[in-house]
């Protein structure tokens, strides 16, 4: 008998129906890979799992007796963890009350102290199982991302969870880290922990995972043993069709006028001599390893952080005294790999943050009073054109929108200004294949138009898909540069991963993300 | 170990050190002020305030605010003076926390229920308490017992009485801060509500709690401040609760929640009473006290955000290591 079983899941959120009838079963010590694109249904069928919503319909058997969660808290009683994308742990507390913070041990019953001592004990037994080496009392604040994951981990071994969920849980690791990730889990279901694994990352998923189950428009779509799940078969049950291409064509051509000039840029303990020319009509990629150097070169183009040598230069003028505002002024946007800290107000609508960038070309010239006629008309046409989804954009909080619709919002706002140069980074980071398909097509009808597109990703087939170069970086230099028709992986990976000196080759082939 | 570092020190540190220079210019200006005698003075007039800013940092934790201890104060004191006339401190005290504390649940209401921004609630009740004291005084002078009067010289083991409050205040909020359960999840609450709440923390519980408790400190601040006054006008304790909340801050706890702890306060409520203590005993001008403790305050708030920009440009990512560095 399976630990745990649900059968035909129903939810309606408002009276429309979004799940219709979800099945699925895990065994101990199983790990169970959900995947479908955004808005499939996955974290409303997890988010029953995990207490935070209440279902409709259907049964849910757990250990062979039936599971009715009152709550996120109740469904921890019942071993059930569910390990969010947005980790909920408190910076400013150290790791050992962050694995206690609902439950510490008391110096007795009556007794409303703390008992640090065998808090500490506890906290190094459950530290222990997911390797983490810091003291118990260090702050989380201290720990990087992946640490602070296996925290959470520590944090569901702690009430003996016996299914734990992860939503997403490697969008914030570097590839060390991820793998560090992956040892764990094994380590996990060797104990007979049952697990259910959500991401978009394919690789990882038939890496790790043991079944497969795939969700599309709130239904279970198809299925089965990984072996017999290979990634094609996966895209296409989750998008409903075979996908022959993951990439546009193409429809134009880079031409030989320069948009963006980058010469001899240095800033010591960052990048080092980066040059480079971005051409109209370009695509030019940025390939390279987590901490590379790739986000911290774009925000040096765009002026956010200083550079000590150097000249960048947009149209041919060299821009004197780089900031965000001179930049956009002279016609550069940036596309930050935080979109949603960065890129957008999450909780303005997506008319406000499409004009965001753009409030001072509609201001009135005499009182300065924004024009929100002319604003809104003009939102709405670059609206139409990332084809954004959306009942009312004047109404509609870019918080309740899907990753890709996000994305759209942030490309939209600097569409409105009509800028030359794109500087993407990571622009389909978290986005389901569809949704990343249309930004590749918004991507080609910018460069079409005559813009140039410096695009950072970590996903090589992304890069070899859609760029006419790549520029791979290394050590905050910039090591090689390939053309599209001499576009090989292993060579490209080679040289995001050369290392300089005595430094041994030491990364892990696996580092380059291998994603859809 | 480098520049930058040595800086860092230097300003973590920056209030003791700070301290110290006030310590050392007015006992270069007055042979009276390094006394011990005047040290237990200023305990004793800094006792109020920190009694305050106590209760103000469970709030302020929470990334909240209370702006209504001052008029607590005074209205615990009116309620003090009028109705529990003759009733014995034992008995007082308590009924002064449960006034205040009461108020707090009000303000808490508003606060948690009806999410009402902190900041507007406690302005809005800050005139109300004020107003109801108005009200139960008849807006006149109200004077004290000898009973009450006597306190402000009694002591016990040679320890001034305000100064045993005082301790008592700070020790068991420490305690509940830092070695209770309740303690970590202010703290857990004031760095992220949304992941407290997920976590199973009753947040709205948690919340309502410390306006409760910064209602109750006010009362015993009430208390303590009307033994050393002796009669409450319809000024006593105004503006008291920006005091508080610069104490608590000069003691390094964020307005933004989550950070920093009870003893910081006292020290911030030591530190601004030690000033205006070595003001009054080196005879300065009584208007340009506003005017040095106002600076303190803002040297202070200033050398921390200092540090916290060279924090972060030191957590700042190295991609590569130069070969000179320049």
């Amino acid at each position: 008998m399976a630990l745990l079983d649900c059968e035909n899941l129903r939810k309606s959120f408002f009276g429309v129906e979004v799940l219709h009838g979800v099945s699925f079963s895990l065994d101990r010590g199983r790990v169970l890979g959900l995947v479908g694109e955004n808005g499939s249904g996955k974290s409303t069928t997890m988010n029953i799992l995990g207490g935070v919503l209440r279902r409709d319909g259907g049964r849910i058997r757990l250990d062979g007796a039936d599971y009715e969660p009152r709550g996120p808290k109740d469904a921890l009683a019942r071993g059930i963890a569910f390990i969010h994308q947005e980790l909920n742990l408190f910076e400013n507390l150290s790791i050992e009350e962050n694995l206690f913070i609902t439950g510490f041990p008391r110096l007795g019953a009556a007794i409303p102290f703390i008992n640090r001592g065998r808090m500490r004990r506890r906290a190094r037994e459950l530290l222990e199982q997911v390797d983490i080496r810091h003291p118990p009392g260090t702050p989380v604040g201290q720990l990087s991302q992946g640490e602070r994951q296996l925290v959470e981990i520590a944090k569901a071994l702690s009430v003996d969870a016996r299914v734990i969920i992860f939503d997403e849980p490697t969008t914030s690791l570097t590839r060390r880290e991820a793998d560090r990730l992956f040892g764990i889990i094994e380590r996990l279901r060797g104990r007979g922990i049952a697990m259910i694994y959500i991401s978009h990352v394919l690789g990882d998923v038939t890496r790790i995972c043991d079944d497969i189950t795939v969700l599309r428009d709130g239904a279970v779509v198809g299925g089965g043993p990984v072996a017999q799940m290979p990634t094609e078969r996966m895209i296409s049950l989750m998008v409903g069709r075979t996908l022959d291409q993951l990439f546009p064509e193409r429809t134009a051509t880079p031409t030989d006028t320069p948009v963006l000039e980058v010469r001899g840029v240095s800033q010591p303990g960052v990048v080092h001599e980066i040059d480079f020319t971005l051409h109209a009509g370009e695509v030019l990629g940025i390939a390279g390893l987590m901490g590379a150097g790739r986000s911290e070169l774009a925000r040096i183009l765009f002026g956010l952080d200083s550079f000590k040598t150097g000249t960048i230069a947009v149209d041919g003028v060299a821009i004197e005294a780089p900031s965000p505002s001179v930049c956009m002024d002279r016609g550069m946007a940036f596309l930050t790999e935080d979109r949603r800290g960065e890129g957008l107000m999450m909780h303005a609508t997506i008319a406000d943050n499409i004009a965001l960038a753009s409030l001072d070309e509609y201001a009135s010239p005499w009182t300065r009073f924004v024009e929100r006629t002319r604003l809104g008309d003009e939102v709405g046409r670059i609206g139409q054109k990332v084809r954004m989804r959306a009942a009312d954009p004047m109404a509609t909080l870019v918080r309740h929108l899907s990753g890709g619709n996000q994305q759209k919002v942030v490309l939209a706002k600097w569409l409105l200004r009509e800028p030359k140069v794109f500087i993407l980074d990571e622009p389909t980071r978290g986005i389901d294949v569809g949704a990343k398909f249309e930004i590749y097509k918004i991507i080609d009808t910018l460069v079409a138009d005559g813009a140039g597109v410096l695009m950072i990703s970590s996903e090589m087939e992304e890069l070899i898909g859609l760029c006419d170069r790549i520029l791979v970086m290394n050590h905050g230099e910039i090591q090689a540069e390939f053309r599209r028709g001499d576009f090989d992986s292993g060579r490209i990976l080679e040289a995001a991963m050369r290392r300089r000196g005595t430094e041994a080759a030491a990364a892990p082939a696996a580092a380059m993300r291998e994603a859809v | 170990m480098n520049a930058t570092r040595l800086r860092l020190v230097l300003l973590r540190n920056a209030p003791v050190a700070l301290f110290i220079v006030v310590l050392a210019v007015f006992g270069s200006l007055s042979d009276r002020f390094l006394d011990a005698q005047n040290f237990t003075n200023i305990l004793i007039q800094a006792s109020h305030i920190a009694i305050l800013g106590i209760g103000m940092t469970f709030v302020l934790l929470t990334a909240g605010i209370d702006l209504s201890v001052g008029a607590v104060m005074y209205l615990s004191v009116a309620l003090l003076g009028i109705y529990l006339a003759d009733v014995p401190p034992l008995l007082a005290v308590p009924a002064m926390m449960a006034a205040g504390a009461l108020f707090g649940l009000v303000n808490a209401f508003f606060i948690v229920r009806l999410r009402v921004a902190a900041f507007i609630v406690t302005l809005a009740t800050l005139f109300i308490g004020r107003g109801l004291a108005l009200w139960v005084t008849e807006t006149r002078m109200v004077f004290y017992k000898d009973h009450i009067l006597s306190l402000a010289r009694a002591e016990w083991l040679g320890v001034p009485w305000a100064i045993w409050v005082f301790a008592i205040v700070f020790a068991a909020a420490w305690l509940v801060l830092n070695h209770t359960p309740f303690g970590r999840q202010v703290y857990a609450v004031g760095e992220n509500p949304d992941a407290a709440a997920k976590a199973g923390i009753n947040v709205p519980l948690v919340l309502t709690a410390v306006y409760a408790v910064s209602g109750a400190c006010a009362g015993i601040a009430g208390f303590v401040s009307i033994t050393q006054v002796g009669a409450a006008a319809s000024s006593f304790a105004m503006e008291k609760e920006f005091a508080a909340v610069a104490a608590a801050v000069l003691g390094g706890v964020s307005l933004f929640g989550g950070r920093g702890g009870v003893a910081g306060t006292v020290f911030g409520a030591v530190l601004i009473q030690t000033v205006q203590n070595g003001l009054v005993i080196v005879n300065a001008d009584p208007y340009i006290y506003p005017l040095v403790t106002s600076s303190i305050i803002f040297l202070a708030v200033f050398v921390d955000s200092q540090r916290s920009r060279i924090l972060e440009r030191l957590g700042r990512r190295r991609i590569r290591i130069e070969e000179r560095p320049v």
